[in-house]
């Protein structure tokens, strides 16, 4: 090879290697300068804070209820198989002896931890979001489709779309109680209240955007269709729901964003088991460690609402058409 | 062949402005007969795209109506296919994809999927786009999305073929390899088309009339020319055939000397620069 031109090329990766460097040092070093700095200020300024249950927690402090938490939750998950261990060879002894023995199976009374909670939360958003999808997109672009449609319910969108999840809360309590009676309820009330408490709250951002974007399809994409004379069902599938997913990606997260807050305001307020409740309970329980374990709890509902935004976009990327459309 | 096919008769279109009805097009009468080949040709913004949608059955006409073979046009339909002025072919699907959901309406049950394959591939590779079947929209270059906006509407095997400026995002070369498959298309199928066109070439080459429209507002149809000449064409012969530039430079002179649009450079060029001065004044 011309020994020039293996230079050039030396020179070349060399090149690339820098400029990689850089992307490396704009990608991890300047957030992780921004977390650091971040860190300080929280160290000197609780230092600063002396409140009636002691100094404000640091980092230090919440690292270490953070490491409590854990082995809490560990030692509960310990407490339950050593109680499934003694019952089982409590009745496989009592079996032994006579095989036609009543034996009892108890479930072992769990003391939910932190992390049970987090579960717990989870599965409730999930569940009040699905259901708010389910109902808000169909309806979205019923009113995106149709003037009439979204005449008549306008008002009734623009009225309840800024009620405070707090507002609900106990019609939803009431209502549940007096509508839901089963001797042997599947799910807890306190799960029904705080899924329905959800779904009032998050369905508007939906179906407002998923309305807008269809009611903002390209003029010459519908004559398109109307060249074609597609029926009511293919228009909506090729055309309608394709142009609009943009616009239901936004609401979707904000609605998922609006679920994640309602529900942790839903679980204090009306003590649902969840990330709400564990707050509240620390809080009532007031011992030195509790600001700590309400510091950790705090930075997990902002990690897990972060983490469930980039699920919904990660979902977006799979879903669009539109490879090349920057999502943020 | 000689009967009347589609019948535009005293059509007249005003569109609602904030500042009062806008009176776009009035008193068109077109009588277009099974087979023809019409050109549309008049400066920008005349109506030429306004009188195309009438007849698509995507604009209703304020006054007058369109008739197609007996029968008065007031909504779209796949027999009367539209190649748009600006391709609108669906971003989310691919060349073929936007082929097939045209297929699909028409030949879903004339045609078995196999059938419907090949004919959405041959109609592809008539406009040369044979090798891009599985690109979107936003992969392929303008010219290569309008060829696929004309193979959709051909794909439709339409009555009427109904073209806005089909051409006019090409380059010379696709250009003219495309107008000889359009004419050899059009003489085996034998259908209806209108085209509109800023390219007098083009017009004179392609057409068996060259309608001419007046400027708007209120534009209407001036001079119909009929051109005369021996079909099949060929491009190359007629460069210098008399009829042909005689065709050409009638078309040429309604254009700029009847309706005459531009006005002269020089005086544009002082409304501009004092158009400048103003914004600087604002700056
Ligand atoms: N929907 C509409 N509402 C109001 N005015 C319209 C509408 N559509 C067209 N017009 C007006 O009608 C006139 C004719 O428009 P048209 O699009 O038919 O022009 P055109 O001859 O196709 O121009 P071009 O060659 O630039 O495509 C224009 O003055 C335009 O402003
Ligand atoms: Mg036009």
């Amino acid at each position: 090879m011309n020994p020039a031109i293996a230079i050039k090329q030396k020179w070349d990766t060399a090149r690339f290697g820098k400029a990689e460097a850089q992307a490396l040092f704009k990608a991890l070093l300047i957030p992780a300068v921004g977390l650091l700095l971040f860190l300080g200020v929280w160290h000197l300024g609780a230092q600063q804070v002396d409140t009636s249950l002691g100094q404000f927690p640091g980092p230090v402090e919440v690292k270490e209820q953070w490491n409590n938490l854990l082995a809490e939750h560990r030692a509960e998950n310990e407490r339950e198989a050593a109680f499934y261990e003694r019952q089982d060879a409590r009745n496989e002894k009592k079996l032994a002896k006579d095989p036609n023995a009543e034996v009892r199976w108890r479930e072992h009374n769990r003391r939910p931890t932190f992390f049970d909670q987090i579960i717990t939360s989870l599965i409730t958003v999930m569940t009040g979001f699905f259901l708010a999808t389910a109902i808000a997109i169909p309806l979205g672009i019923c009113i995106g489709l149709s003037n009439t449609a979204y005449r008549a319910l306008n008002p009734i969108i623009q009225i309840f779309k800024p009620v405070s999840p707090l507002a609900w809360l106990p019609l939803v309590t009431m209502v549940v109680s007096a509508v839901y009676v089963s001797d042997d309820p599947m799910l807890a009330k306190s799960f029904i209240t705080s899924v329905v408490t959800v779904t009032l709250c998050c369905l508007w951002p939906t179906m407002i955007n998923t309305a807008v974007g269809v009611a903002s399809i390209n003029q010459d994409l519908q004559n398109v269709s109307r060249v074609l004379r597609l029926g009511w069902f293919t228009h909506v599938k090729t055309i309608v729901l394709p142009s609009a997913i943009p616009m239901m990606f936004t609401g979707l997260r904000l609605s998922l964003g609006i679920a994640w807050m309602v529900l942790i305001a839903a679980e204090m307020l009306a003590q649902n088991p969840g990330l709400g409740k564990f707050v509240w309970d620390e809080f009532q329980n007031g011992s030195s460690n509790s600001l700590g374990r309400i510091c950790v709890a705090v930075l997990m509902i902002g990690f897990i609402g972060f983490l469930l935004d980039r699920a919904l976009l990660l979902l977006q990327s799979w879903v669009n058409w539109d490879k090349s459309a920057v999502v943020r | 062949m000689s009967k009347t096919h589609l019948e535009l008769t005293q059509v007249g279109i005003s569109f609602p402005t904030p500042k009062g009805p806008f009176c776009a097009l009035q008193d068109v009468n077109l009588k277009i007969k099974q087979g023809e080949f019409v050109s549309l040709i008049g400066h920008s913004g005349c109506g030429k795209s306004t009188v195309l949608n009438i007849v698509a059955g995507l604009y209703q006409a304020t006054t007058g109506g369109v008739v197609l073979n007996g029968r008065e046009v007031n909504e779209p339909g796949p027999e009367r296919a539209v190649v748009f002025q600006n391709h609108s072919l669906l971003p989310w699907l691919s060349a073929y994809q936007n082929v097939e959901l045209a297929v699909k309406r028409v030949f879903g049950r004339s045609k078995s999927r196999a059938e419907m394959r090949e004919w959405i591939e041959h109609n592809l590779e008539l406009v040369q786009m044979g090798h891009a079947l599985h690109k979107k929209p936003d992969e392929i270059s303008g010219g290569m999305k309008q060829r696929v906006g004309i193979a959709r509407a051909l794909a439709m095997e339409p009555q009427v073929l109904l073209m806005d400026e089909p051409f006019g995002a090409l380059d010379a070369l696709t250009r003219a390899h495309l107008q000889d498959s359009l004419m050899d298309i059009q003489a085996e199928l034998g259908n209806t088309v209108i085209m509109i066109t800023h390219d007098v070439d083009e017009a004179v080459l392609l057409s068996d009339r060259i309608v001419m429209m007046t400027n708007g507002p209120a534009a209407s149809i001036g001079e119909i020319l009929d051109v005369d000449l021996p079909r099949p064409r060929d491009r190359l012969a007629l460069a210098d055939n008399a009829d042909y530039n005689h065709y050409r430079s009638a078309v040429l002179r309604f254009l700029y000397e009847k309706q005459r649009k531009v006005e002269p450079i020089s005086a544009k060029r002082s409304a501009k620069s004092s158009e400048k001065s103003k914004t600087h004044h604002v700056a």
